[in-house]
């Protein structure tokens, strides 16, 4: 296993109730797993957690045989060069050229030298065009990143995943900004580049049909617990509709399939 | 009110009335009116010219040692840059120990004004502009590191803290996250603080720290108004172009 969480809680600075409640899982090297969930439910924040980004309240976590929070600060900070966290909104600087933005995602290998020239001269373009052209985005390599649509910026943030040598893929909302068509493209080339790679690819998504229907493992989320981890053959339409019924923040009169539908779009 | 405040004003010897005496406004007058034409031969335009060369190399000069000590102590001082922050939302000891630091020398150095400085250094290194050069240096740099690492602080995080939790390097994160969000304001206030650093070394130099000061304070001393105003109309130029530097440069990086 190569990442595993046991009674893991996350309180965030100054919340009253915890993000992550109690969450136990055990992540294999390769698979995809789609996490699903109410908004709110800690889906951003079991991403951040398992990236070593947040540093969990009580409980373990491992990832690769080793614990991070018991290494040293720098330690730390180098095994986070293998995990890559694709936050929701797109991460890139609004007046960085997209080849440098993209770029960016070989940070963790290149040396400071190496990062400060490819300011200068884009050290590895051909990368970037490569994985540009992955979402039909080659020709804005030397665009400004506030030249592009969101659709585009999205898609952009995920080029530099595939620039990255990670071999945790956590990936956060990657189709919020995109339609039908583009969504499928795109978590297409996700899966595709994890498999490549046999990276893991953990993608959290509120189009609960695709979830179910290109990734082989489901976890729900809901108030920072997880309510059912399963493969995709054994979630029924009932777990998911119970995951979603009368979710935090919506009245009890509020027609629960209507909002299942707009989920599915 | 007018009763407490009456006895003070006797006492300071308040007495705007001697404004309108006709003695005294017939020598202002007389001052004033020395001002046109503005001085303009060529032996003193020369002068001139050395002068304000002088006020702008002291004023570059210091400023670019101001960078030399601010840019560090900025980077010291920002949160933007810390790793532990973004794991716990608090510093490590160690980090925030430092972080202290650099934020009390910041405001050591800027805490004394510049004047005084370049009083102290006139009395260690002699008149001249190399006392102009080293106050601006250390006031400018606490100024700069203060704002430098406020303006870091404040701008969006967002792009240099993904960076971090990628598992970037810290300087990295910053040519890669923090400064292309930062860079015009950066740009702005620096030009700026030229622009002061300028206006700083007139001042100084009435204290005997080289520069066009100098020359000003020599000129008011023999009452000659039309080598003033030639003076003041070269300040309102100096202070335009630095205007204009800063609009073009904040234009090129948009």
């Amino acid at each position: 296993m190569s990442l595993v969480l046991r009674g893991l809680c996350v309180h965030h600075a100054q919340a009253a109730k915890s993000a992550l409640d109690d969450v136990t899982l055990s992540i294999a090297q390769g698979e995809q797993i789609a996490l699903i969930g109410p908004s709110g439910a800690g889906k951003t924040t079991l991403l951040h957690t398992l990236a070593g980004a947040i540093r969990p309240a009580s409980g373990e976590f491992s990832a690769f045989g080793t614990s991070p929070w018991k290494l040293s600060h720098a330690g730390r900070h180098q095994l986070r060069a293998r995990f890559f966290l694709a936050p929701q909104t797109p991460p890139l600087p609004p007046r960085q050229r997209v080849v440098t933005a993209v770029l960016a995602g070989c940070l963790p290998q290149w040396s400071f030298w190496q990062a400060i020239s490819s300011l200068i001269r884009p050290g590895d373009a051909d990368a970037a065009s490569d994985a540009l052209a992955r979402f039909n985005l080659q020709d804005k390599l030397y665009a400004r990143v506030d030249r592009l649509s969101g659709g585009e910026r999205q898609r952009c943030g995920l080029a530099r995943l595939l620039v990255s040598q990670a071999s945790v893929l956590l990936v956060d909302e990657p189709l919020s900004a995109l339609d039908p068509a583009l969504s499928l493209q795109t978590l297409n080339v996700l899966q595709q580049e994890a498999s490549n790679r046999c990276a893991t690819l953990v993608c959290s998504l509120h189009q609960v049909e695709l979830a179910r229907r290109h990734f082989p493992r489901l976890i729900g989320l809901r108030d920072g617990q997880v309510v059912f981890d399963a493969v995709r053959d054994d979630v029924t339409d009932a777990m998911v509709e119970a995951l979603y019924q009368n979710a935090s923040g919506i009245t009890a009169g509020a027609d629960v399939t209507d909002l299942m539908a707009g989920a599915r779009c | 009110m007018l009763i407490l405040l009456w006895p003070m004003l006797v006492f300071s010897e308040f007495k705007p009335w001697i404004l309108f005496e006709a003695q005294s406004l017939q020598a202002s007058w007389q001052f004033l009116a020395s001002f046109v034409p503005p001085a303009h031969s060529g032996e003193f335009l020369q002068l001139l010219m050395v002068a304000t060369w002088q006020t702008v190399a002291i004023a570059t000069a210091g400023l670019t040692l101001a960078l030399l000590c601010a840019i560090p102590l900025a980077l010291l001082a920002t949160e933007s840059l810390s790793i532990s922050m973004l794991e716990t939302g608090r510093m490590r000891l160690a980090g925030g120990l430092i972080r202290q630091a650099a934020r009390w020398l910041l405001v050591l150095l800027r805490s004394v004004p510049e004047l005084v400085w370049a009083l102290l250094f006139v009395r260690i290194v002699g008149l001249g502009p190399t006392a102009g050069v080293l106050a601006i240096a250390l006031t400018y740099g606490g100024m700069l590191g203060k704002v430098y690492a406020e303006i870091l602080d404040s701008s969006d995080v967002h792009g240099t803290e993904t960076l971090l939790k990628n598992g970037s390097g810290r300087l990295a994160a910053l040519f890669y996250g923090a400064l292309p969000e930062a860079a015009p304001e950066l740009v702005s206030y620096t030009t700026y603080r030229w622009e002061c650093a300028i206006r700083g070394s007139v001042v100084m130099g009435f204290v005997g720290a080289g520069g066009l000061g100098q020359r000003m304070d020599e000129s008011l001393k023999m009452l000659a108004g039309d080598e003033v105003a030639s003076m003041l109309i070269i300040f309102v130029l100096l202070v335009g172009a630095a205007d204009w530097v800063s609009t073009s440069l904040r234009k090129r990086l948009g």
